[in-house]
């Protein structure tokens, strides 16, 4: 228990951070760009949508740092992330929370089927140093080493354009209409396809060597000796000795590594224009939208978090040493 | 003496599979006999624990084994060669007929598992018969005779000290009350109250479940008191074996000899502790003689240029020594100038 | 550009393979040892091609890379090998001039990112106590916040991103791995009796840091160098093709985004995203392996077992972990092995 509490007590200080990261962002930066947009839409906005841009973007220079960063909190715990430039007077908050639930069914689902498929390849190909699977080897590293992005173009050209097989494209077929249908879900999925596959594909790789190597310095622990001086099948020698020792910390570099990963698959949602978080982020890149990009960076953080006290939950399940009073 | 329950013969291994494997093992004969306690020791690195590794297979890679054979025999008395045996062979053989207990107590268990499973997994895959009960009860006797209560079952190898985790090995190896009892130092990571109790525990369970013990370690006086027979380890090869009393009285070679200088005598007035000088041998560049010659204090030319064999000496006593200062055709040929005194007695 | 780490300025030796063995031999120095890894071998090739193309590139492309011409979307042919874009820039070009930049990019951000690492690292590892604490915490929320949205909401609020500034925004932001892997090395290494036995001399504690510390960091600050290097060329070409970097500045990732935008790929351009994403492939590869040649440096466990699989089965070798293998030349059993050697086999299970 003590082990969980004081992994959430670092996130909520990780939040704490990151929000106060988002605030101090635009304050260092010249803030010029947001003035100038701010002077554009004079007249379209009105005088509240303002004054939260103002404590955003830290354009009141009359308050006290201080202040602005009490009234920034305020705001925040008021679900208030201003107002989309591009999207205007659409609140930031809204288009995020339509974006979020889409990047939690693609990447969220791919990152765990990547993580289970490829800690399940790196044991295998651990287990059997030496052996035609050291070969898989140079293939994953190939993986670990392109952009995810790449992969994507590389995945639309082959499967989308030249062999037609899935849509290049878009979430659901924009002839539908979102619904609880079977119709509907199936068009979900039958756009999802591709990309979750080019998510998985690329990102497997880090798993399946973060665990091979896990396995082999695992192996040679005295404990799998001692499994295997009893006899034990060789199932239960890998599976119940090797394999269950080795995950434990590549459940906890997952725990770590998902920040990464989660900025790599997101610009996977740029190339297959899926619209996620990720996509909203890139339209607000290139529409210069401030607040929203603010918001989705905000959003990634606080969902990555929220991932990795799940991955610590699973730790502390899986390790009897965490669960040790005292 | 009792029929043999494992014989090791002319046993090569080498570390590394390239072209230019280090020979740690060189043609190592030993035999243990029903019921006996034998003692294995050596400097570190001289091969001992390669010994019992290699004899259950159990070497890890870069370890390879080159020759020779390990027969055993099982409960009924059917001998076979281990390094013959195939994969499924060799796992049921294992456990049931020779158990290992390994140095390191403290990484010698799983520790996701409790005690109690790691227990049974042993027993159930050997004797899939058995109900979960009747392995909870075999599982909770066994702790029992290792003087732990049964309720530690349910405890996870962090709660346990040290000495604790040492005894449960020991209850773990004595599961199927195997034939043969490998142990690599199973004390030199606990203090020395811990060492003594240990062992006296192995020693009474010994004689009531009548199993034979392969004790290997680096301290001889510790041997000398729980062994039957010692052989002495250098370089991988055995150099000299006999009984306990004859190696700790009467040692023959001048390394036992050294050995047992560098330790302090159990009985008797004190003498000042000697070591012996060098280094250990690099086993990649052993030259064609014997390969104690270099930290030798007789040292003759012989000794440089022809590797001695482990024979009876030239005093024709039951014990082997591979030295030349005890070869029956040298000393008769007068090469030698007379055995020196501390080897002589 | 120079070779990434101190370790591989040594002519490569010549000698009997015996750098995987897992005996270790007294005396030979490790950067010998690193040479003969192969892995490490392959990764420094490629990474000194790449590196002389960076310093030699603007010279020895064909074109200007932004020269138009009237070979509007060409495929590979004789004059423009890698094709041409959508307003008949040659493509080759921009690959070989936009090497420059990648490299640059990933050798500033991986000694901005390591020197800040080795700095907190080193630190928290070295003062202990609260200092300790408070670094780590600093360096693991940087480790939990995503970093490239992170360098994308930084870089996307910049007047200017360009090449150095995206440089210095990545290096900021991503030195924490290497922190935290060296925190935990000087820890261990706190303890060693020659830091101890400084200690008690009097050493004063900057002059224990730079002689006997880092020194024995050495290859983990090597291999979290190559890592940022890998990440910062990663990202910096992942900026660059969502367009936050000005698309004026010819690296791999301005060529991917030039194709994205100009649907390279609905009209079957493939010539004008293939080869860019090669690139950044193989320097990528080149950086991993070097980082595997470090790994199974520091971690001999890793070491493939010294020979080719290949090898190993003609001469009758299955290097498995609790099951020795075993080869023996003449007497009994030679060609047993793996066969019955007695007739009581209670079981019929078949090694996989």
């Amino acid at each position: 228990m003590r082990f969980v509490l004081r992994r959430a007590a670092f996130y909520l200080f990780t939040a704490w951070a990151a929000i106060t990261i988002n605030f101090f962002v635009p304050r260092l930066l010249p803030g010029d760009p947001v003035t100038a947009l701010m002077g554009r839409m004079q007249g379209r906005i009105d005088s509240n949508a303002e004054e939260s841009l103002r404590v955003l973007f830290g354009l009141d220079q009359d308050m006290s740092l201080w202040d602005q960063y009490v009234h920034y909190w305020q705001m925040l715990l008021h679900g208030d992330l201003g107002l989309s430039f591009t999207h205007f007077p659409t609140p930031v908050a809204d288009i995020v929370t339509q974006a979020l639930p889409w990047t939690v069914g693609l990447v969220g689902i791919a990152t765990v089927i990547a993580f289970l498929l490829g800690t399940a390849v790196g044991t295998g190909i651990g287990w059997r140093r030496g052996t035609w699977a050291d070969s898989l080897l140079p293939i994953t590293t190939f993986f670990s080493a392109v952009p995810y992005f790449w992969l994507g173009l590389i995945a639309i050209a082959v499967f989308a354009v030249n062999l037609g097989w899935f849509p290049s494209n878009g979430s659901y077929d924009r002839g539908m209409v979102p619904s609880l249908s079977w119709e509907f879900v199936g068009s979900v999925i039958y756009y999802g396809t591709l990309p979750a596959l080019t998510i998985v594909v690329s990102s497997i790789s880090g798993w399946i060597l973060g665990m091979r190597n896990m396995m082999v310095t695992v192996s040679s622990e005295d404990y799998v000796t001692v499994a295997h001086a009893k006899g034990l099948p060789a199932r239960a020698v890998v599976v119940g000795y090797a394999a269950r020792n080795a995950i434990l910390p590549q459940v906890s570099s997952f725990a770590l590594a998902l920040g990464f990963v989660v900025g790599g698959t997101l610009v996977m949602e740029m190339v297959f224009s899926y619209q996620g978080i990720g996509y909203t982020l890139y339209q607000a890149v290139s529409t210069h939208d401030y607040p929203l990009m603010q918001a989705c960076f905000l959003v990634i953080t606080l969902s990555v978090l929220v991932a990795n006290l799940v991955a610590d939950l699973a730790y502390a399940a899986l390790d009897p040493r965490t669960r040790q009073e005292g | 003496m009792s029929e043999p329950v494992l014989e090791i013969r002319d046993l090569h291994v080498d570390y590394g599979f390239g072209d230019d494997p280090t020979h740690v093992l060189r043609g190592v004969d030993l035999t243990l006999h029903r019921g006996e306690v034998l003692g294995l020791a050596g400097e570190s690195g001289c091969g001992k624990s390669t010994l019992a590794y290699a004899a259950t297979r159990l070497l890890p890679p870069p370890g390879l084994i080159t020759g020779g054979e390990v027969w055993l025999t099982d409960r009924d008395g059917r001998r076979s060669d281990v390094l013959g045996l195939t994969d499924a062979q060799l796992r049921a053989a294992r456990w049931r007929d020779v158990a290992i207990v390994f140095q390191g107590a403290m990484s010698s268990l799983n520790p996701v598992f409790r005690i109690g499973r790691q227990l049974t997994d042993g027993i159930r895959a050997h004797r899939p018969g058995l109900s979960p009960r009747d392995l909870e009860a075999r599982a909770a006797e066994l702790l029992e005779m290792v003087g732990i209560s049964a309720d530690r079952l349910r405890a996870y190898p962090h709660q346990l000290s040290g000495g604790m985790r040492q005894r449960v090995m020991i209850a773990m190896a004595l599961a199927l009350e195997p034939q043969v009892l490998l142990m690599d130092e199973p004390t030199t990571a606990l203090d020395v109250v811990m060492q003594r109790q240990i062992l006296e525990q192995i020693m009474e369970l010994r004689d009531r479940l009548g199993f034979s013990v392969v004790l290997i370690t680096h301290d001889v006086s510790l041997l000398v008191e729980v062994a039957d027979r010692i052989a002495i380890m250098y370089a991988g090869e055995i150099v000299e074996e006999a009984t306990a009393q004859e190696v700790y009285r009467r040692p023959r070679h001048p390394y036992s000899s050294g050995l047992l200088g560098s330790f302090p005598p159990l009985h008797g007035p004190r003498r000042e502790l000697s070591g012996i000088p060098g280094a250990p041998p690099d086993l990649q560049r052993l030259g064609a003689g014997c390969p104690f010659a270099p930290r030798c204090p007789h040292a003759m030319d012989v000794c440089r240029q022809v590797r001695p064999v482990l024979g009876p000496p030239s005093t024709g006593e039951d014990r082997r020594v591979a030295c030349h200062l005890h070869d029956a055709d040298l000393v008769g040929a007068g090469a030698s100038s007379g055995l020196p005194p501390e080897l002589a007695r | 550009m120079a070779t990434s780490t101190t370790a591989i300025e040594v002519a490569a030796p010549t000698g009997p393979d015996d750098v995987a063995q897992g005996v270790a031999r007294p005396g030979r120095r490790p950067r010998l040892l690193f040479l003969r890894n192969s892995k490490a071998l392959v990764g420094i090739v490629i990474l000194v091609f790449f590196g002389i193309l960076a310093v030699v590139g603007p010279w020895i492309a064909p074109y200007d890379p932004d020269q138009v011409s009237t070979a509007l979307l060409q495929p590979p042919s004789g004059a423009h090998w890698l094709g041409t874009d959508h307003t008949g820039r040659d493509i080759l070009s921009q690959i070989i001039v936009g090497t420059r930049g990648v490299l640059v990019v990933g050798l500033v951000a991986g000694l901005g990112a390591t020197a800040l690492g080795v700095i907190v690292g080193v630190t928290a590892g070295f003062v202990g106590g609260l200092g300790d604490e408070g670094l780590s915490a600093l360096s693991n929320v940087f480790l939990v916040i995503p970093q490239l949205p992170l360098i994308i909401i930084i870089a996307a609020q910049l007047p200017s991103a360009g090449g150095i500034t995206v440089a210095l925004v990545i290096g900021v932001t991503g030195w924490a791995w290497g922190a935290r892997v060296l925190r935990a090395q000087t820890l261990s290494l706190r303890k060693r009796d020659f830091v101890e036995a400084a200690r008690a001399t009097g050493e004063r504690t900057w002059r224990i840091v730079l002689a006997e510390v880092l020194p024995n960091l050495t290859a983990i600050i090597a291999a979290g160098f190559v890592g940022t290097v890998t990440f910062a060329v990663l990202s910096q070409v992942t900026l660059a093709f969502i367009g936050i970097t000005p698309v004026s500045e010819w690296n791999w990732g301005t060529i991917l985004f030039w194709a994205q935008n100009n649907l390279a790929l609905q009209r079957g351009a493939w010539w004008w995203f293939v080869p860019a994403g090669l690139c950044i492939a193989l320097l990528g590869m080149a950086l991993t392996l070097i980082n595997f040649g470090i790994d199974e440096l520091v971690n001999p466990r890793l070491r493939s077992t010294g020979m080719h699989a290949r090898t190993l089965r003609r001469r009758g070798i299955r290097p498995r972990v609790g099951f020795t293998p075993v080869v023996r030349p003449t007497g009994p059993g030679v060609r047993d092995v793996g066969r019955p050697a007695l007739h009581h086999a209670p079981h019929t299970e078949e090694e996989r």
